[in-house]
């Protein structure tokens, strides 16, 4: 293992720690279908133990296909579902833990979510004044009602839109600037710490930009720290200072962002980023990925993404790989660690006797 | 790349969308004119409400009422369309002209199998017998990449995943050896590597056939990979129409140059986007002059009076008041 | 914390891009519902049926000439007297007299009165009981829904009326001392209602399963807000649309359930006719003659209906944004 001593994490710097995370949906057919068709119960094991920690004033990008299960893993950070096993480590509090409201609220005041759906996330009959005043009414940070008042009118400022947009209804305004409202309201609560899934998935192209200079901007000034989710890795690529790459509820490949898109050592982020299309039309020949995404309720034995692996042998059949270490990143692949460990070996043989001693 | 002007497959010119509300007429599309050529791959893109769908299917004649073609011609090898009856172009839609759409769970009939679906199209435009369609189907399937062909005729849409449904309909619109194909956003619901995947045989299959294909999406990625020459939209018009790798990476229009600057990029790392301010008028709120004067960080006194008009210039087709009839600024 | 104090960045402010009337009535005034009424001839008139028979209910003691319910101004005397048009006659009473010696315009507009108080009030009932059963059974899911469905599909294969008579008769053995007419109303209210709320549960569960799902009830959910306050501010608001429709009918079958209950006798008080009650009366004179005893309450009853009947279906089509 290669040692980085200014690397060291410092324990205060982290402000979430995701360790071992699974949970599964129960997807069985009703009671009566499943006794007179003698099938067992199924579930849908969307996320098959997930790590991974995210430091103050970060951005730590999750990235995947669909069925992958990064949204299932964005909601059971933020509280929606609760996860069947594993911790997450909020400020050093484990959320999954804790059972008590008078115990769970101030910590999830600190956190707030930004959805994908510019269209859905507000609801069409409150004004935005409302939509955006809420967390702070029910987590009761003002009470006085001209700052209320006043706070709103700041945060639609914040976010590009003018306090007059305040009495107005979502249905009159643009998909980008929905989100901006959305935007507003996250941080109505003033956290440290925002969920986005997907939030410019939805937007067109020119839009997106608004909005993620928009993010980058408040976690510069604000010291946010944000949980990406995203299946475009060209805005991941822009927004991340670390990226996991999920396939079928684990991690392939986890590790600063450079790492991943300069030096990818999984087959699978390797092929995801050939699918990228070319948009500079730098002529860059690409090898379209073979096969399809298995279903999650029956997934591959061993590592999950074997059928569809060019590097793919008799163990990755039948072992699941851990995430080990390879140069920057954690990487969970059974022919990586082989070419890893052969060239760390070749390196260790091929040193000379007194370079020996000076390795701390 | 074929150099001889060959007579255009598909020739549009000013055609003009409106919408009948209580209030008035909505103008949608306007002065929209371009030419396809036969065996060309044809790129409009735009952002959403830029109205590229709309275009693709007056051109198919798939306009829904209360929109209506208020204006211009619709000619399709050689012979005007967009006046004829409803049962004159039923005739050639799906014999001439196919379409794809972005959601392959609604263009399939998931009461029939793939096989009733494909075997009906072919005899409905070719003469055939039935069992010479059937065959001509899991050629087809197979064509398409779908694995087991002769057992997966059998099975109905659901039976297929996103992507394997999406070339199911490839399969049906080239069944019967159209000469264009219109595919509005055909890989926009599909994942990342699936879309590749389909980028990639729609790319090799309309080569094969030569046959065209108009492209409609608000993915610059895909248009840069599979189209020849692109046209970008906004508010309603073409602004730009050139050969893709020009538009790309040197376009003319304000617009078109500020859309491909905002695409975040997978090779250079910014601090921040390029972005363009404001965002696209609403139908009801378009400006007087050139639509995208309020946004356009070079926008001048002639641009807020006077609507430009499509030129020509050099192979590229450009509607902006810095661009004189002459040639370059 | 002090960061998100600071007053916003001059970022770019987005000029309002709303135009119109700021205030409600013009913005009312033109939208597109309105725009479909006026255009409506038929909608127009049932509307002002409809306004006309409910204010001519609210200020009957003012506009009937007699007060059909004080049994001490009837005279027996006055009984049986034809309309206006016939012979025999009376200028007093316009439309006729029934056998108690009623005057049938005044027993009509009371008669009204009633219905529509009835009518009403069941269907607020009813929306009341449905509406939070349905928001409860979809919101909460699971067993909680799995029962209330169940109950609900066991009441809606009896006819509503056979469940009116049901729950009437069961309140009225419970409560012998019926002739107290306070009493007698609230258990018809009470059984029209119960007979008619599993049309909101179902309609108010569905939409409550599509809402639960959008993301800004999970938005909710993550700032902690309380499951109630979520139903009931978050969601009830968006699935009222259909109930407003669904109360429009009701409401016409509210006052025919009433009216049945009363012609079959177990309805209102005899003393205090409504329509339905009329109806009967004059239903034993029919063959010897007497024709406007039921005649006229059944048109009043027949128009009712009809004018709300046609109001609900306007406002269902002008509410379904799929056929604007």
């Amino acid at each position: 293992m290669t040692f980085h001593p200014d690397k060291t994490p410092k324990i205060n710097d982290i402000l979430l720690k995701v360790s071992g995370l699974k949970h599964s949906f129960d997807v069985s057919k009703p009671l009566f279908n499943r006794l007179l068709e003698g099938q067992p119960r199924q579930f849908l094991k969307a996320v098959r133990n997930i790590d991974f920690t995210i430091r103050k004033g970060q951005t730590y990008a999750l990235v995947g296909e669909s069925g992958c299960g990064k949204s299932t893993v964005a909601n059971l950070v933020v509280g929606l579902d609760r996860p069947d096993a594993g911790k997450i480590e909020f400020s050093g509090v484990n959320l999954a833990a804790l059972t008590r409201r008078s115990q769970i609220v101030p910590l999830r005041r600190r956190m707030a979510m930004i959805f994908q759906d510019p269209h859905a996330s507000l609801n069409p009959r409150w004004r935005v004044y409302d939509i955006i005043s809420e967390p702070i009414r029910s987590f009761k940070l003002l009470k006085d009602k001209t700052a209320i008042v006043q706070r709103t009118a700041q945060l639609l400022n914040e976010v590009g839109l003018s306090p007059e947009d305040g009495k107005k209804f979502p249905h009159e305004f643009s998909g980008g600037q929905r989100q901006r409202i959305s935007i507003a309201r996250a941080l109505a609560s003033e956290p440290e710490f925002i969920i986005c899934d997907e939030p410019t998935s939805a937007l067109d192209v020119s839009v997106q930009a608004q909005i993620l200079n928009l993010m980058k901007r408040l976690q510069q000034r604000l010291g946010l720290s944000y949980l990406f989710i995203s299946h475009d890795l060209a805005v991941v690529h822009h927004m991340a200072h670390q990226v996991g790459v999920m396939y079928l509820g684990r991690l392939c490949e986890t590790g600063p962002a450079d790492s991943i898109f300069n030096n990818p050592a999984h087959p699978y982020t390797r092929m995801l980023l050939d699918t990228i299309p070319d948009v500079e039309m730098t002529g860059r020949t690409r090898k379209p990925m073979a096969g399809e995404i298995p279903n999650p309720i029956n997934p591959p034995p061993g590592c999950a993404f074997h059928p569809r692996c060019p590097l793919a042998t008799a163990i990755c059949r039948k072992v699941v790989p851990e995430l080990t270490h390879i140069d920057d990143a954690q990487v969970a692949c059974h022919a990586a660690a082989a070419e890893f460990n052969q060239r760390s070996a070749k390196k260790f043989y091929n040193t000379k006797p007194d370079k020996f001693i000076s390795i701390s | 790349m074929n150099t001889i002007m060959a007579e255009p497959l598909l020739e549009i010119e000013q055609l003009r969308i409106e919408f009948e509300t209580r209030r008035g007429p909505l103008v949608a599309v306007s002065d929209v004119s371009f030419t396809v050529q036969p065996g060309e791959v044809f790129g409009i893109v735009g952002e959403s409400g830029a109205g590229k769908s709309l275009t693709g299917q007056a051109i198919i004649g798939l306009l829904d009422p209360p929109g209506r073609i208020a204006a211009g011609k619709i000619i399709f090898d050689g012979r005007r369309i967009d006046n004829l009856t409803y049962n004159e172009i039923r005739k050639i839609r799906g014999k001439d002209i196919g379409m794809i759409f972005q959601d392959p769970l609604t263009s399939l009939n998931p009461l029939y199998t793939v096989g009733q679906q494909l075997v009906e199209t072919i005899l409905t435009h070719t003469s055939v017998t039935r069992k010479q369609a059937y065959e001509k189907a899991i050629k087809l399937l197979s064509e398409v990449g779908i694995p087991a062909p002769e057992e997966r005729i059998d099975h109905y849409p659901h039976q297929f995943s996103g992507g394997m449904r999406q070339r199911v309909v490839i399969a049906l619109a080239l069944c019967v050896n159209p000469k264009l194909i219109i595919a509005d956003e055909p890989t926009t619901a599909l994942d990342v590597s699936i879309q590749a995947q389909i980028i990639d045989l729609l790319k090799r299959l309309c080569q094969k056939h030569g046959t065209a294909v108009i492209l409609i999406t608000h993915d610059m990625g895909v248009v840069a990979e599979l189209s020849d020459r692109v046209a970008v939209m906004y508010s309603g018009r073409m602004v730009e129409i050139g050969k893709v790798r020009r538009v790309v990476k040197h376009a003319l229009h304000p617009y078109a140059r500020g859309l491909m600057d905002s695409i975040p990029s997978i090779n250079k790392k910014s601090s921040e986007l390029k972005q363009i301010k404001g965002s696209m008028p609403r139908l009801t709120e378009i400006p007087q002059g050139c639509s995208f004067h309020p946004r356009c960080p070079e926008a001048f006194d002639q641009c807020r009076k006077e609507t430009p008009d499509l030129i020509d210039i050099d192979g590229t087709s450009i509607a902006c008041w810095l661009y004189p009839k002459e040639g370059k600024p | 914390m002090s960061k998100h104090s600071q007053i916003g960045s001059a970022a770019e402010k987005r000029p309002s891009v709303w135009k119109g009337g700021r205030n409600a009535f013009s913005r009312m005034v033109n939208s597109d519902i309105f725009y479909s009424f006026s255009h409506s001839p038929l909608t127009i008139i049932a509307a002002i049926i409809t306004i006309t028979i409910i204010f001519s209910a609210i200020f009957a003691p003012w506009l009937a000439p007699q007060n059909p319910f004080d049994m001490a101004g009837l005279e027996l005397i006055d009984a049986h007297i034809p309309p206006i048009g016939s012979a025999d006659s009376d200028p007093r009473f316009l439309l006729g007299t029934d056998d108690q010696g009623r005057d049938l315009l005044s027993a009509i507009l009371y008669g009204s009165r009633l219905s529509l108080i009835v009518g009403f009030s069941s269907v607020i009932f009813a929306m009341i009981l449905g509406v939070s059963l349905g928001l409860i059974s979809g919101y909460a899911g699971g067993v909680v829904d799995a029962f209330i469905m169940r109950v609900a599909e066991i009441q809606i294969s009896f006819p509503a009326i056979l469940i009116a008579l049901l729950v009437n008769g069961i309140l009225r053995t419970l409560f012998p001392d019926f002739n107290a007419e306070r009493l007698v109303l609230i258990v018809l209210i009470f059984s029209i209602g119960i007979s008619g709320w599993v049309q909101y549960a179902r309609t108010v569960r569905s939409s409550t399963i599509v809402e639960k799902r959008k993301e800004y009830v999970q938005a909710a959910k993550v700032i902690c807000i309380h499951p109630v306050l979520i139903m009931l501010r978050h969601i009830l608001p968006n699935v009222m649309g259909p109930v407003l429709v669904i109360s429009t009918i009701h409401l016409a079958v509210a006052v025919i359930t009433e009216a049945t209950l009363s012609f079959l006798g177990v309805g209102v008080p005899s003393t205090e006719p409504s329509l339905g009650t009329l109806i009967r009366i004059g239903n034993d004179y029919l063959f010897s003659g007497e024709w406007w005893i039921t005649i006229f309450p059944s048109i009043a009853l027949a128009t009712l209906v009809l004018a709300v009947n046609i109001l609900g279906d306007w406002l269902r089509d002008a509410l379904n944004p799929k056929l604007r």
